[in-house]
């Protein structure tokens, strides 16, 4: 065939990666005690799945890899090897090298196979060898007709036990077949296979004269093999694949070349690249443009002569709103996508640091963009492990408390008036306020014994700050909650902590639904208008003489209530002549980003708007205190501003 | 026929000098709009435009070069370029016209610079009467004198 296969490479990667991380979270759910035989399955099929397929897209090191796991989780679930804790971390190894090997295949890196040989190492080691020969004889159920077919199936599964040989052939007349097992492991798990494939070959049997369409992978396969070859692991890959774990009896055909992918039964999603839904986003934003400058077009023309064209108008805005929004709704995914790596986090960290800790997710279905998930994971990754390492106790500490010996780490998301809410919270030993305080003294802070506690809290956010005892390699390095808190304002988000000593600590992260567009107040300075991110407005107000205090001659600072507040002109900050100088004339608005605040001087507040971000750096470059820039109404370029740059500069002139 | 090779240029005045670009860089040719004026940017970026919702800077050659008095009139014209991946803008005095030109009447560019630095120049075209100075439109405005890309902050 001279079809391309790479055409069918992007399928593969994104059905893999489903496999595995279907997997992990299978392993991970799995009761060591008493493993449930469909859960066993499930993480079983989804090892052959990936099999199948890396074997059929000549991706032969993950196919090898996922082999060599598939017999092991085989003997788990006929009972001949013991679930224990060794078993799941060698399978979660396997599921991780299997990743890196997606990772390199999908990157077109070179393959590091040092990784997965030594997990394939440990895969056989779980094996355990008892090394002899032994026979079977038995009778097929199916009709002579099927006999090699079922024959070829029946070798391919127990090559997984060591090298089988037919010695007899069976006619009518005799109807006994003999195999025999080379460097046999364990007969009785042969004995089972046999049974299991002859059950199994019986079903597909049937399944096949059903659905005979659909049956062209299983029997273009087989009709290769009519000679009996020695079977080969790789290419039993197409039966069984594309099953869902939790639908045994779904579409059971990989996609061959030269098919177009069919989607499984009851499949209602479809692969989209997103930068096909991003210029769809951008394209209704000019729509909505569009739609503004056609308003302000007719505003000259009297409305009830022209009452028709100002009725479609208002309908036009309608359409074009509810369309917006159900294009941004199409960047949309569950904060599942990010929450879903956080039980292996959780069960490594956990098992590392000898802690007993229960994960519960809560509101996993909650929606945002997809631009934030990603960006998300660093800054929530390094949440969970300061909750882990540093929050929750050891079993012993918390029955000493009076408490479970198993602490709760809850993951919890929810919207709220357009922002997604994002909580990490544990019922571990809260936040100690004396060592942040003392530690913050060594710094050389200035900070007092009074304090208020979301001060206290406050301070470990700043840069080097960290109160862990013994730096691990977990957390403690003071390299976190600093970059944390920087990546969530970079977000137009902020993060806040509750804590109580012995009960827990609980951080809030708020977000904006999508990065797409922003919240936006509006500004003029001059001429010119700018806009606010709204998420990092505190508040605004007029100064009156009295609030204005200069500071060095230079610079003034800004009393509210009892906080002194750096003044910054963004008329002289961006060199706009025509801008008002005097502070009691035009207005303050507080901006605060990265626990600073600045009051930035403007002529007048204009309202108030939602506005579609475009980026400045794809014709242009940076620009030192603008985020991006969006069109206004009428068709020009207003700029948004960078809060936290601009709370950042002011710092800086502060302290020169 | 004729099998001699034609370059179509796009010509347009910068003063009293008549520059040719290659019109393969030429996106299209606006009437001159405002642009809004980026902060601490040199006074040769008039400052961006909305082009179809991408931000487009818009650069005024004659500033950039110098060239005597800058009047933004009805016939003061943007032209829209693609150079690179990036797409960017050019105020000219006026676009005159589109030539073809065939190679053999290109001329190597001379040894002294006009406005344009030399380095840009790739060819000197003698048509009818008038002199064009062919520039390479992409390395000029790729070029640390423009001051379009990231590269250069440094440097100012």
């Amino acid at each position: 065939m001279s079809y391309d296969m790479t055409q069918f490479h992007q399928v593969f990667f994104a059905e893999a990666a489903e496999h595995l991380e279907n997997m992990e979270t299978l392993l991970l759910a799995l009761d060591r005690a008493r493993p449930d035989a469909e859960q066993l399955n499930a993480i079983f099929r989804a090892a052959h799945s990936i099999k199948g397929a890396a074997g059929t897209f000549g991706f032969i090191d993950m196919a090898d890899l996922t082999h060599a796991l598939e017999s092991v989780l085989d003997r788990v679930r006929h009972g001949e090897l013991v679930c224990d804790a060794e078993l799941i971390e060698v399978s979660l190894a396997a599921r991780d090298a299997l990743g890196d090997l997606l990772a390199a295949h999908r990157a077109g890196t070179t393959i590091d196979l040092a990784g997965a040989t030594a997990v394939a190492k440990r895969l056989s080691g779980l094996m355990n060898h008892t090394d002899d020969g032994v026979a079977f004889e038995f009778m097929f159920d199916a009709e002579p007709a099927r006999w090699e077919e079922t024959l070829t199936a029946l070798l391919v599964e127990l090559a997984d036990f060591g090298t089988p040989s037919v010695e007899v052939s069976a006619t009518e007349a005799q109807p006994f077949w003999r195999i025999r097992m080379e460097g046999c492991q364990d007969p009785q798990g042969i004995t089972d296979v046999i049974a299991f494939v002859a059950s199994e070959v019986r079903q597909l049997g049937e399944e096949a004269n059903a659905a005979q369409e659909n049956n062209d992978a299983a029997d273009d396969s087989f009709g290769f093999f009519v000679d009996f070859p020695p079977p080969q692991p790789e290419q039993r890959t197409e039966q069984k694949t594309q099953q869902q774990p939790d639908r045994r009896s779904g579409q059971k055909l990989e996609p061959k070349p030269g098919k177009a992918v069919q989607a499984a039964n009851g499949e209602t999603t479809i692969r989209v690249d997103i930068d096909k839904v991003d210029l769809l986003v951008n394209e209704v934003g000019e729509l909505l443009i569009t739609h503004s400058m056609l308003l302000q077009a007719a505003t000259v023309l009297d409305p009830i002569l022209h009452e028709r064209l100002h009725a479609g108008l208002a309908q036009l805005e309608r359409n074009s709103r509810d369309l917006q929004a159900a294009v941004l709704a199409m960047r949309m995914v569950p904060i599942a996508n990010v929450f879903h790596r956080f039980p292996r986090v959780v069960h490594d960290l956990s098992n590392k640091l000898g802690k007993q800790v229960e994960l519960k997710l809560i509101g996993e279905q909650t929606e945002l963009d997809r631009g934030l998930v990603e960006r998300l994971v660093d800054p929530l990754t390094h949440l969970v492990r300061n909750s882990l390492d540093h929050g929750i106790e050891t079993p012993d500490d918390r029955l000493a408390a009076g408490k479970r010996a198993t602490g709760t780490l809850t993951l919890k998301a929810w919207q709220h008036s357009g922002m997604i809410i994002i909580e990490v919270g544990d019922d571990g030993a809260g936040l100690d306020r004396e060592r942040i305080l003392a530690k913050a003294r060594e710094r050389g802070m200035n900070v007092s014994d009074t304090a208020a506690d979301a001060e206290v809290w406050g301070l470990i956010f700043e840069a080097g700050f960290s109160t862990a005892e013994h730096v691990t390699d977990v957390s403690g390095r003071g390299v976190g909650m600093d970059v944390v808190r920087r990546n969530i304002n970079a977000l137009h988000g902020r993060i806040d902590i509750e804590s109580t000593a012995g009960a827990g600590t609980r951080v809030s992260v708020r977000l904006p639904l999508t990065l797409a567009i922003v919240d936006g107040m509006s500004v003029a300075v001059g001429s010119e208008t700018y806009i606010v991110p709204l998420g990092h407005v505190r508040e605004s107000l007029q100064a009156v003489p009295s609030m204005l205090h200069e500071v060095g001659g230079t610079r003034t600072v800004l009393q509210v209530r009892d906080e002194y507040i750096p003044v910054i002109a963004l008329a002289a900050l961006f060199g706009i002549r025509d801008a008002e100088r005097d502070f009691t004339r035009g207005i303050m608005v507080l901006l605060e980003a990265d626990g600073r605040c600045v009051a930035l001087f403007v002529d007048a507040l204009l309202g108030q708007h939602q506005v579609v971000i475009k980026s400045l750096e794809a014709n242009y470059r940076k620009v030192p205190g603008l985020a991006a820039a969006t069109v206004m109404g009428d068709g020009r370029v207003a700029f948004i501003l960078d809060a936290v740059a601009l709370t950042a500069r002011a710092d800086v002139s502060m302290a020169a | 026929m004729n099998t001699q090779t034609h370059r179509e240029l796009l010509t347009f005045l910068l003063g009293d000098e008549e520059y040719a670009i290659d019109i393969l860089r030429v996106q299209e040719i606006r009437a001159w709009e405002p642009a809004t004026p980026i902060a601490q940017a040199p006074d040769f970026i008039k400052g961006v435009i909305n082009l179809r919702g991408a931000i487009v800077p818009v650069i005024d050659l004659r500033i950039r070069f110098g060239l005597g008095h800058v009047e933004y009139t009805s016939f003061t014209v943007t032209v829209i370029l693609n150079v690179g991946d990036r797409t960017v803008g050019i105020v000219v005095d006026a676009v005159s016209d589109v030539v073809s030109v065939s190679e053999e009447r290109l001329l190597p560019p001379p040894a002294f610079s006009g406005a344009i630095d030399v380095r840009h120049i790739v060819a000197l075209a003698a048509l009818d009467e008038r002199m064009l100075i062919v520039v390479d439109i992409e390395n000029l405005m790729l070029s640390a004198d423009m001051a379009l890309t990231d590269e250069l902050e440094t440097e100012q």
